[in-house]
């Protein structure tokens, strides 16, 4: 009986509502958290040292030494018929005025070796130096000038503090004789060391004190240029079309698991392509950045497309109908309201592209632009390098002081990396749109 | 003798949208199964039905909003003042400046009010001074009652109003381009009772200037605001008449049973 | 009581069919109850029963009751359920079906009524008549309520029709009792409270075919079509006096049932 009645009514299942249980969930949401926690931690423990190592190597690179020296433009040496002529001016031996004025400086140093290393103090772009000042103004020639001249790499890591004096003398750059002189300039104030404009001035150099970064920004300004240029349209029209327009078959299908082939085809096989068919083929210019924005534009499409492809099909369908059924044709349709509400997306995802463009390597050495460049590329046809490329060119280099040179170019790199992400931050925030 | 006063007046309708044999294919699915309809002029027809039973499908045949549809077939004919809409010749642009569409969701271009009404008439070249278009824009509003409320912000994106005001809004833009028939697919399903009846209101003065086609899962409001009810089942058009005469005696079991919440 | 119209399937929402069914319910309960009053009131009639007929017009409250209440189910239903087609075609069926029930049931009242004054006074020969129109009276709304239940459109029609059969029966009630009275003026008072009773049995008739139209409107949704027979020309009779002096009997004299 009591049976029956208990399959009649079967018990209620109330749910378990005990202290115990509530805990435990309680205590499974906080390692859950915690963990979370700690992974971010990590995360920005490693960004953090990662960018930390870089910068502190990069210290040193921001200022550079100069040594001060009264240089006598004696216009018998420079200038002896004294016609001053711009090529006269121009090939005049003012690496001996250096000279001289050193010799002026430390009259004592007799020994061959060691005059060429108080020569050796002075960098080798002095002689340039002097050159750009008698042709900026001739009247400089026949007086006595005190002039402010950039010390070489291992003179300026010592100014700098970065050999240190306790080292055997056999093993350091810096010798006794050299140190010696150091201090007596120094103790006559005629050592300073200053910001280093240079270095985000000038083009490339063998010298590192003279090195500059430039001309691989403006490389990499032109390279990008040429790049947005080329792959924005064509990712633009191709997402709008694939999305908006093309039937829905086989070949679409094919076309579109082709482009996110290509998303993921690694980025030497592009540069591969662009020796092969820009270069070999078509004959354009070896290391200009108008092939390098060309191959790195055949590198972003993909990112482009299917960034775009997402901010078209994010425009709900509701704006679609609504203009449509006012008797909008497809393209008025995309022209008046898909893709003005797409584009903040598109533009992120292209900002993105051209984020990846501005750091890429590979493809670009295939196609020469790793050439030692020293002039700053005036148009998109001279040859030029870029930032990574720079970076690696400079990593790869013997001399000491590049190992801060390197360091301050990935700064510089991260820095437009951070600014174009920034940048796509505040456009997506700019453009947002409710619906 | 309200028989007879019934032949007198349908002699006196005019039929708008006269549809003979029109079946709609999604691919496989037949969705619209031989459907005779005829759609007076300035009446509201309403089309109910159980969810999935083809009444939007219908609705969407008579401005070619299918034809948006990948794998949506249509046969039979529809004509709109004898035209036949599905004719090759007939400009499926032009076609929708004269049916207008009003949606189930409000769903106003994220533009300003003043943009949002003016486009229908830019796009159709109805107006292309700016006088012109505010004369437009603001006779468009005031039919559609939205005016006083919203004169003083024409400038303000259309999203910013209540979900009330945008669907009025968005009656507003249809009528700007002065179509002939207006099709409302289920236009007061995200709205609260107030907004409801102001729709009900507005829709009962356009009767007199537009023919409205209406779609509304609520009988209530199909009984409200129509004069002919059509319901369609499983693809079918079951019955077609006086809205009266649909929920007081319905002459199919299926339309009964519907009505009275039995099915559906 | 459990009655289910025929009404096709259950709605969805089945606390609606639970309460169409109370409304359905309380409706016939109503109509078997003002039966029950009318067998009752006659009873008393012709057993010369004054405490059954009290106990008639004791009853007759609760039938006002039943009515008050489906007023209310209905006047609820309509607001909350918002019912189509053939449930509003029941629910404004039941109130108007439990209005003609009342008047029924006060119709019973009354002839109860007159039932303690006829017990008082000596019998007269066309009493016995009087229960058998009542009888028939009674078997026609038997009929209607079974039309109700069976929610059968034809079965209505049928006793639509047997209403004439009541008129007819009144009409040469109508008739016997005057000749009475001209023969015996003492009958005259015993005939006039017959003939009263007479009267509220043929509107009882009358509220049943009532019932009857609005049972089929609501099955069929439509008025019911062609005229209705009509017995009764009690309207048009006269009656000859043995003697010279012509008495006028008028509709007017007898037209009041009252309450």
């Amino acid at each position: 009986m009591t049976e029956a009645v208990a399959d009649a009514a079967p018990a209620i299942r109330r749910p378990d509502l005990s202290e115990a249980r509530l805990s435990r969930r309680y205590a499974a949401e906080r390692r859950f958290r915690l963990w979370g926690q700690l992974a971010i931690l990590a995360a920005v423990a490693m960004l953090g040292l990662l960018v930390f190592s870089i910068a502190v190597k990069a210290i040193p690179a921001f200022t550079q030494s100069y040594i001060a020296l009264d240089i006598v433009f004696d216009g018998d040496k420079i200038d002896p018929a004294g016609t001053r002529e711009r090529n006269t001016l121009r090939r005049a031996d003012y690496d001996g005025l250096i000279k001289d004025a050193l010799k002026a400086q430390f009259p004592d140093v007799s020994d061959r070796r060691e005059r060429r290393a108080l020569y050796g103090m002075i960098s080798s772009g002095g002689g340039l130096q002097l050159a750009d000042m008698v042709l900026e103004d001739n009247t400089v020639i026949g007086s006595s000038q005190r002039v402010w001249l950039t010390a070489s790499d291992d003179i300026d890591s010592f100014i700098k503090g970065l050999i240190p004096r306790d080292v055997p003398e056999d093993e350091r750059r810096v010798k006794d004789i050299e140190i010696g002189w150091v201090d007596t300039l120094e103790a006559s104030g005629a050592v300073e060391t200053r910001f280093n404009t240079p270095f985000f001035t000038s083009g490339d150099s063998r010298e590192p004190e003279l090195a500059g970064i430039w001309g691989a920004a403006v490389g990499s300004f032109f390279t990008l240029l040429v790049t947005l240029l080329i792959s924005f349209p064509i990712g633009v029209l191709s997402a709008a079309y694939l999305e908006e327009f093309a039937p829905k078959n086989k070949l679409t299908d094919l076309i579109e698991v082709n482009i996110n082939n290509l998303a993921a085809v690694p980025s030497i096989v592009f540069g591969l392509l662009g020796l092969a068919v820009f270069l070999n083929f078509f004959g354009l210019p070896r290391s200009a950045p108008l092939v390098g924005g060309m191959v790195l534009a055949l590198m972003t499409l993909p990112t482009i497309i299917i960034a775009s492809r997402a901010a078209l099909k994010a425009v709900p369908p509701s704006i679609r109908e609504a203009a449509l059924g006012m008797g909008a044709s497809k393209v008025q349709v995309l022209t008046h309201h898909v893709l003005p509400l797409a584009m903040p997306g598109i533009l992120t995802g292209t900002i993105i592209g051209m984020a990846q463009a501005l750091g890429e390597t590979a493809p670009l050495l295939m196609i020469g632009m790793v050439a030692f460049i020293v002039d700053i590329p005036g148009g998109i046809t001279d040859p030029a390098t870029v930032l990574p490329v720079q970076i690696y060119i400079w990593a790869d280099s013997p001399e000491r002081a590049f190992v801060a040179k390197t360091s301050a170019a990935i700064l510089v790199l991260l820095a437009f990396l951070v600014l174009m992400n920034a940048l796509a931050v505040v456009m997506r925030k700019r453009f947002e749109r409710r619906w | 003798m309200a028989a007879v006063e019934q032949l007198q007046s349908d002699a006196a309708r005019d039929t708008k949208v006269r549809s003979r044999d029109v079946n709609v294919y999604y691919g496989e699915i037949h969705a619209l199964k031989h459907v005779d309809l005829d759609i007076y002029a300035n009446e509201v027809t309403s089309l109910i039905g159980p969810s999935g039973c083809g009444k939007s499908t219908y609705l969407r045949c008579l401005n070619r909003m299918n034809d948006v549809i990948d794998g949506c077939r249509v046969t039979g004919e529809i004509a709109l003042d004898g035209d036949d809409i599905y004719d090759k010749s007939l400009d499926v642009v032009q076609l929708r400046a004269r049916v207008g569409m009003v949606f189930q969701k409000p769903n106003p271009f994220p533009k300003s009010l003043f943009d949002n009404i003016a486009y229908g008439p830019r796009i159709h070249g109805l107006g292309t001074h700016k006088d012109e278009l505010d004369e437009i824009v603001q006779s468009s509003l005031e039919r559609a009652g939205l005016w006083n409320e919203v004169k003083d912000r024409l400038d303000k994106p259309g999203t910013g109003l209540s979900g009330g005001q945008q669907q009025r809004l968005c009656i507003a833009r249809a009528i700007a381009v002065n179509p002939e028939v207006i099709l409302m697919d289920e236009p007061c399903s995200a709205l609260d009772p107030i907004a409801t009846a102001k729709i009900e209101e507005l829709i009962d003065e356009l009767r007199t200037n537009f023919t409205i086609v209406i779609v509304t899962h609520s009988m209530q409001q199909a009984a409200r605001v129509s004069q002919r009810t059509a319901f369609f089942h499983l693809g079918i058009l079951v019955e077609v008449n006086e809205t009266e005469q649909i929920f007081t005696n319905p002459s199919d079991e299926r339309t009964q049973g519907y009505i009275t919440g039995r099915f559906g | 009581m459990k009655v289910i119209p025929a009404m096709g399937h259950e709605h969805i929402v089945r606390s609606f069919d639970q309460e169409l069914e109370t409304i359905n319910g309380s409706v016939l309960r109503m109509g078997g109850m003002a039966e029950a009053q009318l067998a009752n009131a006659v009873d008393a009639l012709s057993r010369r029963d004054p405490e059954r007929a009290n106990r008639v017009i004791a009853s007759d409250a609760r039938i006002d009751e039943l009515e008050q209440s489906i007023n209310e189910t209905a006047v609820s239903l309509l607001a909350r359920r918002q019912p189509m087609a053939n449930d509003l075609r029941a629910i404004v069926a039941a109130l108007k079906i439990a209005s003609d029930i009342e008047r029924i049931g006060d119709y019973a009242k009354n002839i109860a009524k007159r039932v303690q004054t006829l017990t008082q006074i000596p019998p007269v020969p066309p009493a016995h008549s009087v229960p058998h129109m009542a009888n028939l009276a009674q078997v026609i709304i038997k009929e209607v309520l079974d039309a109700y239940v069976a929610q059968d459109a034809e079965k209505a029609r049928r006793a639509w029709m047997r209403d004439a059969e009541v008129d007819e029966m009144y009409t040469s009630l109508f008739r016997e009792l005057l000749t009475y009275m001209m023969e015996d003026p003492r009958a005259i008072t015993p005939c006039t409270h017959l003939l009263f009773v007479a009267k509220n049995i043929e509107r009882i008739g009358d509220h049943a075919t009532n019932i009857a139209e609005l049972i089929y409107y609501q099955v069929t949704g439509d008025r019911m079509e062609g005229g209705r027979p009509k017995g009764d020309d009690s309207s048009f009779q006269v009656v000859e006096q043995p003697d010279e002096t012509k008495v006028e009997a008028d509709e007017s004299a007898v037209t009041e049932a009252g309450e």
